[in-house]
């Protein structure tokens, strides 16, 4: 097993070493303690009656116990609802899916990011401080108009 | 020519023709995302031509060169290449496939980009196609194990010449790769794509193509390392720092290269982050190999400055010969692999990701690796290849000798924007950065406009390459060949024969796949699954 190693390659390694368990401790504890994760829901749905009934046949902003829930259909090459509108300093759940292809839901400016999968619920919990006004794009390819695919957030004072 | 120059030869133009085309579409793609009105701009070609910009560089050019080097590689080292029929065989299914995937495309009804992800269905010419190309490698794979297996043969105990040994860990990598991606396109895609299944789990595809996406990756940069280590050091005159820790670091890359796969699904719903965290670990495994890889070469650049007469801390970098393309583009493919790699340590972070997943970051990070350490460090590679296969003397030695240069400032221009636009929040792969106009993108068009001027400067560099390339093999008279050499290591202590026993470090990466993708795969077959019906909506 043993390979000779040179003194100063050793050092190295060592340092590599200790860079890579620095950012994976950094992953690990704001993962931990800041609740860091990426959006991992699991949940299915038939893509087919994604239009036809449930939450995502209409579409828009509820609420339940104090959280707002964003229900959101990405389709060709549109968000439904295009235009959103939720409180400032409130967590807001964006629960989103496909009735076709796959799309992405990026708010420019945030960390909410996701890939909108037909036959899958996408989710992301965020809190916008502030009012103001957010891009949204599909940051996946869906087609030749694929570029033309956005959404607005707008966030207002709380009443 | 002899037999096996024939057959890299042949591998290598094929390899140079998808290259062409490819170049030629990226320009037109970095001047539209700028809005400049170019003839016959319309979003229907440049979707088109970003599928076929993905399938000519990112898997035909590559492959193709890959298997050339290969094929060098064991007539060089090895002195050997058993099975030339299976190689030939491999060869022209291969260039059926890229033919037929390259029609496919062209004729408008596979706009399906390079990832192909389902429900967007392509043509059944286009899986068919991309499905011969692999084919045709797995040929390339088992002449190479063959031909290894040969020389093992008559050299009992002995230790694989170093060259060879990270070719056998480049045809492995891509078996493990290509395992996932056969069972995407033969079970899950074609079926479906023909007519004989209904619906098609796009979770479920895309996790087997990102168990082929990363060490895809590492399919492409393993012969690039293999000629940092085992060529560089010989042409500036020096030695190759260690030959035992270069055998571990390429098992290293064998064993990390697959169970990483979810770092491209961090945002993807149907897979819990638990999983994704472990991907996050293997991936940042991975890191380690290529951070003792800059090390390693780094060390023997030094060697050969110092022996040069370089002296001081920094005056050895000056002796070194910045004038031979061939080093200066292995320098400079370096120098952007360092900057990629830091770049792909935040795409591989666990939540940071959500910053930059597909926004114009990522088309940034992979020209930067794929795109310039790869690439460059091949084209660099032609020139040094192509007298010593050919006897031909480079033709145009001042285009040669600039052309690495002008590819390095192009692809600074065209990706350290793109990084900078990603993080502004730019989506990668979209006909215009306008946005209809809205404000949130009027920040982005200033670099999309240095992207464009990047993505000039890159095709002028790829044209001088083609035609430095043409020049050489019809104007320059035939001499004298040149032989190959690679380079002699500083230290003569041999490796342990663990490092060359390859079918067991294989079992150990099979094992780690299977710990990585089992459960998560098994989950995703066997929860409440709707599928989708195909669109083709372009």
């Amino acid at each position: 097993m043993a390979v000779h190693i040179d003194r100063y390659e050793r050092y190295w390694m060592w340092a590599s070493t200790g860079i890579l368990v620095l950012f994976l401790a950094a992953i690990v504890l704001t993962a931990a303690v800041g609740s860091a994760h990426p959006p991992s829901h699991v949940e299915t749905i038939d893509p087919e009656q994604v239009g036809v009934h449930g939450e995502f046949a209409s579409p828009g902003v509820s609420t339940a116990d104090g959280r707002v829930i964003v229900s959101l259909r990405a389709e060709m090459y549109v968000f439904r609802p295009e235009v959103i509108r939720v409180p400032a300093g409130t967590p807001v759940t964006f629960r989103i899916t496909s009735p076709d292809v796959l799309h992405g839901f990026q708010i420019v400016g945030t960390n909410v990011n996701l890939t909108v999968a037909p036959g899958y619920v996408s989710e992301a919990t965020a809190t916008f401080p502030r009012p103001g006004e957010y891009l949204i794009v599909c940051n996946e390819y869906c087609g030749l108009a694929h570029h033309l695919m956005q959404g607005k957030l707008i966030i207002e004072a709380p009443r | 020519m002899t037999p096996a120059m024939r057959l890299v030869m042949a591998h290598v133009w094929v390899a140079i023709a998808a290259f062409a085309v490819g170049s030629l579409m990226a320009v037109m793609q970095a001047l539209s995302r700028a809005g400049v009105e170019l003839p016959f701009r319309s979003a229907e070609l440049y979707y088109l031509s970003v599928t076929a910009h993905g399938v000519l560089l990112a898997l035909v050019f590559t492959t193709f060169f890959i298997m050339a080097i290969g094929y060098l590689v064991s007539e060089t080292a090895l002195g050997r290449i058993r099975g030339t029929v299976y190689a030939w065989t491999g060869f022209w299914v291969a260039l059926t496939g890229t033919l037929m995937t390259t029609a496919a495309i062209l004729s408008g009804t596979s706009t399906v980009l390079y990832t192909f992800y389902p429900p967007l269905l392509a043509h059944p010419t286009f899986y068919l196609g991309a499905t011969m190309l692999v084919i045709g490698s797995w040929l390339w794979c088992a002449v190479m194990i063959y031909s290894y297996r040969d020389w093992r043969r008559v050299h009992p105990g002995e230790r694989v010449p170093l060259p060879m040994h990270g070719i056998m860990t480049t045809a492995i990598i891509w078996i493990l790769a290509t395992s996932g991606l056969a069972f995407e396109v033969l079970v899950l895609i074609l079926p479906w794509a023909t007519g004989l299944v209904e619906k098609i789990d796009p979770i479920q595809a895309r996790t087997y193509f990102w168990w082929f996406g990363h060490p895809l990756t590492y399919f492409w940069l393993l012969p690039a390392y293999v000629l940092w280590y085992t060529l560089i050091p010989k042409v500036v005159g020096g030695r190759l720092f260690s030959d035992a820790l270069t055998r571990v670091v390429f098992v290293q890359f064998i064993l990390f290269s697959t169970p990483v796969g979810f770092h491209h699904q961090f945002t993807d719903p149907g897979i819990s982050g638990g999983w994704k965290l472990l991907h996050t670990f293997t991936t940042y495994a991975i890191m380690f190999p290529s951070l003792v890889t800059a090390f390693s070469v780094i060390a023997s650049l030094e060697g050969a400055g110092r022996a040069r007469g370089g002296t001081g801390r920094f005056g050895w970098i000056g002796k070194l010969p910045w004038r031979d393309p061939f080093f200066a583009s292995v320098a400079l493919a370096m120098v952007t692999f360092a900057m990629g790699g830091f770049g792909g340590a935040i795409n591989a972070a666990y939540a940071m990701n959500a910053m930059v997943h597909n926004t114009a970051w990522i088309q940034g990070h992979f020209h930067l690796t794929v795109g310039t350490a790869v690439t460059l460090t091949f084209m660099g590679f032609t020139y040094y290849m192509l007298p010593r296969m050919t006897g031909r003397a480079i033709a145009w030695p001042r285009v040669a000798m600039v052309q690495p240069y002008l590819w390095f400032g192009g692809m600074m221009l065209f990706s350290i924007p793109n990084h900078i636009a990603g993080l502004l929040g730019m989506p990668r792969r979209i006909y215009t950065g306008d946005f209809q106009g809205v404000e949130a993108a009027q920040a982005w068009i200033p670099f999309t406009n240095l992207s464009a001027i990047g993505g000039v400067v890159l095709f002028v560099s790829a044209m001088c390459y083609v035609g430095t390339v043409l020049a050489t093999v019809l104007t320059s008279p035939e001499g004298e060949r040149e032989t190959i050499e690679y380079a002699e290591a500083l230290a003569t202590q041999p490796a342990a024969p663990l490092w060359d026993r390859f079918g067991f470090w294989t079992a150990v990466a099979v094992v780690m796949i299977a710990i990585a993708y089992a459960r998560p795969l098994y989950h995703l077959h066997t929860m409440a699954w709707y599928g989708s019906r195909g669109f083709s909506p372009f």
